[in-house]
């Protein structure tokens, strides 16, 4: 298992270098100058040229490249042109923000949609199936815009339930220590605030959550139903177990691989780029931090923001893969 | 699955269920404690340090941290008094400045004549990287030839003494603007990234802290030398990106205040008994663009024909929703030197016929249309007032190609002189005509701001004189003369100067919206 992670953690090298390559080129090959854009339109084109010297811009690209690159390997991420701060920095804070978000989304997308499947499953062609499926095709096809300008409406407009956006109560601010609100506010204490952040999740969570959830509860269910078919079932049934826990603990442990793959899949587009929801619901999150800084051009920042996501991806594949053995006894990593 | 992991599953859901259920017998939006403002608005800013920057996000703030030597007027660009109760000037060259006494800086320190020459001294001897404002607007640092500051000296304790080398018409105004703020010289020694996150001026509120892309806030600083003011105790800026969802958040009483709002809904807000519409006073020109070097732009009478096609009174009445006026200018009547004895191109498509007939098109010419792809308040809807500009084009035999870029993009490519005819706008600065005509078509901004390429000769000896007159009623002649030159070389299709709009809580008073988009908040309470 150990030789198994190391292997796996060796092969990410290339797969990462191979990243910083290609967004490095990307961005370089994308129109409009940093300086440019940075400066606003009132720049001369003395304050352009200043600007591309201090950001290094003016050398060619492979110079730039393997500066960057030696940056890396000592740990350091590059410096915002825009604001010119470390993105090392600046990352956290966003990332935090998106990670609690996803998190929440993920939990309620696994919960609604991982049960929904099952029960589609289980009483295969009811009218309970036929609307969890519609709705799951809706959810999948649902613009998310549309979806989160009309839960601010209904529930924070017109029946005040539900904040309509923002990740805490504007006029009594987290104090920040981790940037994990939840965790920030437990570790001070202020179960009010805890009370406030939890509501303000709940809106942008539900809208993430809409379409993880959707593609969960249809992989749940066609993974059942190939199982539930299968022998041992049967024998399961034949013997007068109780069909709750035929489906809830044979049938299930047995189609959760596809699922889990699904999940890991979902949760790092979460990480990735959640940047509507974010947008809708003005979150501080990793997603309009990338998007945001696309705009600017601030290379640096696009370069190092997509790298650390793409880490992410590739590490929530490997707990995946590793979930895989601990659930499956039959698969082996050896 | 264990019954273990049922249970911790069951338990996690019951969590996630209480939590729904407790949100929703919630008390709503929460009572607000009527002493804090939250401002939302589209962006953050870049910076808290506003001499570095040139974007207006970072002004919103900074205008209320920070004062200049002198002020705008509380609703146009006139010159008022600030940091500096009276000033003066016998040749233009040499200006006395008597700075106001008592005023202290967030940190404790004395503002005193003295600050104010370090706070020069920092300027003149950054670059463009560092101060790009400064250069534009003083033509240059310490060393460069072009540079119009000769000196910055104190005269005692509260005066300071300010000599150029050559006159400069615009010399107050640009004092007055936002990023030639005077900072506390102690917090810009500790370095410039360290002074820009913890910005200290004199202003009427002071830093509390700053969460990026989410908020920043400001608290009154309670020596103030402004007696009784700022009325407010607490200031906080929001980001809302969604024009949408910051209307949605101010209906819903989470916020008080927000900029941005789109022409569409000034109606809706009307309606609503809670909320007050306010329009700020109009400093913005949005027009359509000819770049002159391309065929068969490079012919006047196209250009002019251009004037004559298209339908301003139909795009302000569908897309500004009214709330704009239609221009015959390249900047608005509220500036000096606005040319009013100009005779606007109506809309005549039989004329523009036969302009094109004489500029050898009678059958008209096949075009691109570049569409803004960016809401902004001269332009609120690119790229349907371009669908507008095309149906009225075809009327006259022009087959228009509507083409659009993503934001950074278009500006990059407009500016190098790659599109036919481009939607572009401007908000001025600092209220100077100089700050549109100049900026916008002389020749010597082609490649940065003029994007049309267009240049003439008269036209620039008009805007070079026109730097150096002090004389006021002179130089209204000049600009008015070069606005009629515009006018018949026809660059430009001017469509519209909007009213931006902003809508806030009824309770709120004392807001006034300032010209150059930064609202300084003292005088604002709820009642």
């Amino acid at each position: 298992m150990l030789s198994y992670i190391g292997k796996r953690l060796l092969q990410l090298i290339p797969v990462l270098l191979g990243m910083v390559f290609i967004v490095f080129m990307m961005v370089r090959a994308i129109p409009g100058n940093p300086a440019q854009v940075i400066l606003g339109q009132q720049a001369s084109p003395e304050a352009i040229a200043a600007m591309n010297a201090r950001l290094g811009l003016d050398q060619p690209w492979f110079i730039q490249f393997f500066k960057y690159l030696g940056g890396i390997l000592q740990g350091n991420l590059g410096e915002s042109m825009r604001t010119r701060l470390p993105v090392a920095d600046e990352i956290w804070p966003h990332l935090a923000a998106t990670m609690e978000l996803a998190f929440f989304a993920m939990i309620i997308a696994i919960i609604v949609g991982v049960n929904a499947g099952i029960v589609s499953a289980w009483f295969q062609n009811s009218w309970f199936d036929y609307i969890a499926m519609i709705l799951a095709l809706v959810g999948v096809s649902m613009p998310i815009f549309w979806l989160g300008l009309l839960g601010q409406w209904a529930f924070a407009i017109e029946f005040s339930w539900l904040p309509t956006a923002g990740r805490e109560q504007v006029r009594d601010p987290v104090h920040a220590i981790t940037n994990l609100y939840i965790i920030d506010t437990i570790i001070q204490g202020r179960f009010d605030q805890l009370y406030q952040v939890l509501r303000h999740l709940i809106l942008p969570g539900i809208a993430l959550a809409t379409i993880p959830m959707a593609i969960i509860a249809r992989m749940t269910r066609s993974s059942m139903l190939e199982v539930m078919r299968s022998d041992y079932i049967r024998t399961a049934r034949a013997k007068g177990q109780k069909m709750f826990w035929v489906v809830y603990k044979h049938a299930f442990k047995n189609a959760v691989i596809p699922v889990l793959t699904i999940i890991g899949l979902q949760m790092g587009m979460l990480l990735g780029g959640a940047i509507l929801t974010e947008t809708i619901f003005a979150w501080p999150g990793i997603g309009r931090y990338i998007y945001d800084a696309i705009n600017f051009r601030d290379y640096p920042v696009i370069q190092s923001a997509i790298l650390v996501v793409a880490f992410i991806f590739v590490m929530i594949n490997l707990i995946v893969d590793l979930l895989y053995s601990l659930i499956d006894s039959r698969i082996k990593y050896d | 699955m264990n019954k273990k992991r049922m249970w911790s599953a069951a338990l996690l859901l019951l969590l996630v269920l209480s939590t729904v259920l407790a949100a929703c017998g919630g008390e709503g939006s929460s009572g607000s404690t009527k002493d804090t403002l939250v401002f939302g608005r589209g962006g953050d800013s870049t910076s808290l340090d506003p001499s570095r920057v040139t974007e207006g996000e970072t002004f919103k703030v900074t205008v209320n941290l920070y004062e200049t030597l002198l002020n705008f007027g509380k609703e146009d660009t006139t010159i008022q008094p600030g940091l500096a109760k009276e000033w003066n000037t016998d040749d233009g060259l040499t200006y006395t400045f008597k700075l106001q006494e008592g005023v202290k800086f967030h940190d404790g320190t004395d503002f005193n004549a003295e600050a104010v020459v370090k706070n020069f001294e920092r300027w003149a001897n950054g670059d463009a990287d560092k101060f790009p404002y400064y250069k534009s607007m003083f033509g240059g640092f310490k060393d460069d030839e072009e540079h119009v500051i000769e000196s910055v000296t104190a005269d005692g304790d509260h005066t300071v003494i300010i000599k150029l080398k050559r006159a400069q018409a615009p010399f107050l105004k640009n004092i007055a603007m936002s990023m030639f703020a005077i900072a506390s010289p102690t917090a810009f020694e500790k370095g410039d990234d360290q002074f820009e996150r913890n910005p200290v001026g004199t202003g009427p509120f002071k830093f509390v802290n700053w969460k990026p892309n989410e908020s920043i806030t400001i608290e009154k600083f309670d020596e103030y030398w402004q007696k009784g003011l700022p009325k407010l105790d607490k200031v906080i800026f929001r980001s809302y990106p969604d024009n949408s969802a910051r209307l949605n958040a101010l209906i819903a009483g989470e916020i008080d205040l927000a900029d941005g709002i789109n022409p569409a809904d000034g109606e809706k807000i009307e309606g609503n008994a809670d909320l007050q519409l306010i329009e700020r006073p109009s400093m913005n020109v949005g027009y359509l663009g000819l770049t002159v070097t391309r065929p068969p732009f490079d012919k006047k009478e196209v250009r002019q024909a251009m004037n004559y096609a298209i339908d301003k009174k139909t795009i302000i009445e569908s897309f500004f929703e009214g709330r704009a006026n239609s221009a015959k200018n390249p900047m608005p009547p509220s500036i000096s030197g606005y040319n009013d004895d100009i005779e606007e191109y109506e809309y005549n498509p039989e004329k523009a016929k036969e302009l094109l007939a004489k500029a050898g098109y009678p059958d008209g010419f096949e075009m691109e249309l570049w569409a803004m792809p960016v809401p902004r308040p001269y332009m609120p809807d690119g790229a349907k007032v371009a669908e507008v500009i095309q149906s009225n084009l075809a009327e006259i035999g022009v087959k228009a190609k509507i083409v659009s870029f993503e934001w950074p993009t278009y500006l990059d490519k407009a500016s190098k002189g790659e599109a036919d005819a481009f939607m572009l706008g401007w908000t001025g600065d600092n209220g100077d005509a100089d700050n549109f005509l100049y900026v916008l078509l002389d020749e010597d901004n082609i490649g940065s701001n003029n994007y049309t390429y267009f240049k003439n000769d008269e036209m620039h000896k008009l805007f070079i004189d026109a730097q150096t007159e002090v004389d006021e009623d002179k130089r209204i002649e000049l600009y008015k003369k070069a606005q009629e030159i515009i006018h018949e070389e026809a660059p430009w299709v001017p469509i519209a100067h909007s009213t931006p709009l902003l809508a806030a809580s009824k309770d709120l008073t004392g807001f006034v919206p300032h010209p150059t988009g930064s609202d300084l908040l003292s005088n604002v309470e709820f009642k």
